[in-house]
């Protein structure tokens, strides 16, 4: 029987295209538009993510969030040194500078200034993106006078016109020149503006002049200890705030979703997609019930139990649901992968973890289930002496 | 030749058998409560054999298609007994009566019921599914009912490729494709011409009156009164008389 309810499914091409329309419309919707919230906060953590090496952040204890620079005294630096546990521990610049073009325009950038570890007495920078993802040139190169690194993004966005890359192109930021030695791939901000690299005595230097130069201390917790002790560990004998970067990580996300309107605003085209979805195949599937009530009633009359008209319902929302979620989910997916191929002048908000196509099924399921318990209803109600009327 | 309601009703021809296909007693059946309260079958007590057609007559609203509901074990009487092929379907359960039907109880319907999505095989082969049968067995079983219907050209037509007539004779093999003990069959001719109608009684009778099988046929239709081989005639849900007509039928 379950054969026939197929047949009785997709016998009606436009009602049974009409509900796959609706339910794989409302998992694009969903899908796509969780996907670009998604993406959206996790372009937030951005530099959070960019850093390698240091498993601990410590920051003025009134921070909420990684663009939330409340610079601290020199002197911090000394104290979360001395800080049993801690391995080692840089500054790192984070600020904004305005970098003046050749065309005379100006342009907004996110300036990160890297300090050395001399502790094992390499010497090198730490807090910059890995090696492997350096487009053009070497951390070294740093080393240079006015050096900065670029990131990928921000190089096309600045010099479109000018790719590929040419080492000795030069900015001018706060009235200081700033020469481009390489690129780097950066994760994809927020606010969308260029990255530049540079050493931390250089980007205090390009940054407006402020009593105070360190926003940020990055630590490396000893072997054997646990990033989380150290963070403990600090803000006891310090007073300031230490996250690992998985607690900035989500103390980011949780600033922006609790003080800004973002989640309301996706949250409500979100549930749009979903009450549409709801009522394009859920009245669909209805109408189509309600059309086949005669020949269901004689399903019934001739010996179809109502526990296999549910079977046969069921599987009939099943189908529409499982076509509708892959069309659905693989449109929102087909949209990332578009935009991110074909857009090259904006950065990607577009993350679609396992937990998006997860969440949709659920809807998705969500939504076939409120379909067929609508028909359900109707079915289970109708005496199949209704065929003899 | 007419009887009285309170004579036997059982006259056999000499195919039947001596018993009862269909036996109801007292059975009565009231629809709503209270001033909206209607009595559809009153005090009704009948006893249809096997080997028959038996046509049920009556002006509208007179119970017919209340007590062909009660008879099918589509609703259950108020009061009274009902006893279908030897089961006493007033103490049936739900699911037991469900499976009863199923097995036991051929359907036809007015507007014939077909599945369009379905072919004229595959829908006479429904009964065959309904009971577990494999598809492409049931489908050849159904293909071969359909063959002596005269439909054997038209197996993977769809309802709406076919005639009115041609569809009826559809939900007429499908109502034999298991072979019920009992066919039910609800104004067959009502949604046909004279011709297509006298043709699909004509039919009925002959692939479907067995010396084990019961018809019952709910009628409007006096064109097509001549095939029954009883007639009750009911009003304002009670029988009012029951006429044998053997020897009165056409050939």
């Amino acid at each position: 029987m379950f054969w026939v309810a197929l047949r009785m499914l997709t016998g009606d091409r436009a009602k049974y295209l009409g509900i796959v329309f609706g339910v794989s419309f409302a998992a694009l919707l969903m899908g796509q538009q969780m996907a670009i919230f998604c993406g959206l906060m996790r372009n937030t953590t951005s530099q959070i993510r960019d850093v390698e090496g240091a498993d601990v952040w410590v920051m003025d204890r009134s921070v909420q969030f990684v663009d939330d620079v409340k610079p601290m005294s020199d002197n911090k630096l000394l104290r979360v040194r001395g800080v049993e546990g801690v391995a080692w521990a840089v500054k790192l610049y984070k600020g904004l500078g305005k970098a003046k073009l050749a065309d005379g325009n100006y342009q907004q950038v996110i300036l990160l200034g890297l300090d050395y570890d001399n502790k094992d007495g390499a010497g090198r920078v730490v807090g910059q993106p890995r090696e492997d993802r350096i487009v053009v040139g070497r951390w070294e190169d740093l080393d240079q006078p006015d050096a900065v690194f670029l990131d990928e993004f921000g190089w096309r966005y600045m010099f479109g016109q000018e790719i590929p890359f040419e080492p000795g192109r030069s900015l001018e930021i706060n009235n200081k020149r700033a020469n481009i030695v390489g690129l780097v791939k950066c994760n994809p901000t927020f606010q969308t503006f260029p990255i530049l690299y540079t050493k931390f005595a250089s980007a205090i230097q390009y940054a407006p002049p402020e009593p105070k130069t360190l926003p940020f201390i990055l630590v490396k917790s000893q072997d054997g200890i646990t990033p989380e002790e150290v963070c403990e560990r600090i803000e006891e004998s310090t007073g300031l705030r230490a996250k690992t970067n998985n607690q900035f990580f989500w103390m980011t996300i949780d600033y922006y979703l609790k003080r800004t309107g973002i989640p309301i605003n996706f949250g409500i085209t979100v549930t749009l997609g979903f009450v549409v979805g709801c009522a394009i195949a859920g009245q669909t599937f209805y109408l189509f019930t309600l059309e086949n009530l005669k020949q269901f009633g004689s399903l019934k009359a001739m010996g179809v139990s109502n526990l296999r008209i549910v079977g046969m319902v069921m599987l009939q929302a099943l189908v529409v649901g499982v076509i509708g979620y892959g069309l659905g989910i693989g449109g929102a997916a087909g949209f990332g992968v578009v935009f991110e191929k074909f857009v090259k002048t904006a950065p990607s908000a577009f993350y679609f973890g396992w937990q998006i196509p997860a969440i949709t099924a659920g809807a998705v399921f969500l939504i076939i289930t409120v379909s067929a318990l609508m028909s359900l209803k109707k079915l289970l109600f109708l005496e199949a002496g209704v065929v003899f009327r | 030749m007419t009887t009285a309601i309170d004579e036997p009703l059982v006259e056999l021809s000499s195919a039947a058998t001596t018993s009862a296909a269909v036996r109801l007693r007292g059975v009565s059946k009231v629809f709503g409560t209270g001033d909206t309260q209607v009595k559809a079958l009153d005090d009704v007590s009948v006893e249809l054999p096997y080997g028959e057609m038996v046509l049920l007559v009556g002006p509208s609203g007179c119970g017919k298609t209340t007590l062909i509901s009660v008879v099918a074990g589509l609703l259950d009487p108020s009061a009274g007994e009902v006893e279908v092929l030897g089961k006493n379907l007033t103490k049936m359960w739900g699911g037991a009566k469900v499976k009863f039907r199923g097995e036991r109880i051929g359907f036809v319907f007015q507007q014939y019921n077909l599945l369009p999505a379905l072919t004229a095989a595959e829908n006479a082969s429904v009964p065959l599914l309904i009971a577990g049968w494999d598809r492409k067995k049931a489908v050849e079983k159904a293909s071969h009912i359909l063959a002596q219907v005269g439909l054997g050209s038209k197996l993977k037509s769809y309802a709406n490729q076919l005639s009115g007539g041609q569809q009826q004779r559809v939900a007429i093999a499908r109502a034999l494709v298991h072979d019920p003990q009992l066919l039910v069959c609800d104004e067959p001719t009502a949604a046909l011409d004279g011709t297509s109608g006298r043709t699909v009684m004509g039919l009925i009778r002959q692939v479907a009156v067995q010396p084990d099988r019961a018809v019952v046929v709910v009628t409007h239709d006096s064109r097509v009164y001549d095939f029954g081989d009883r007639i009750v005639t009911m009003s304002d849900g009670k029988v009012e008389k029951v006429e044998s007509r053997h020897g009165e039928r056409p050939a």
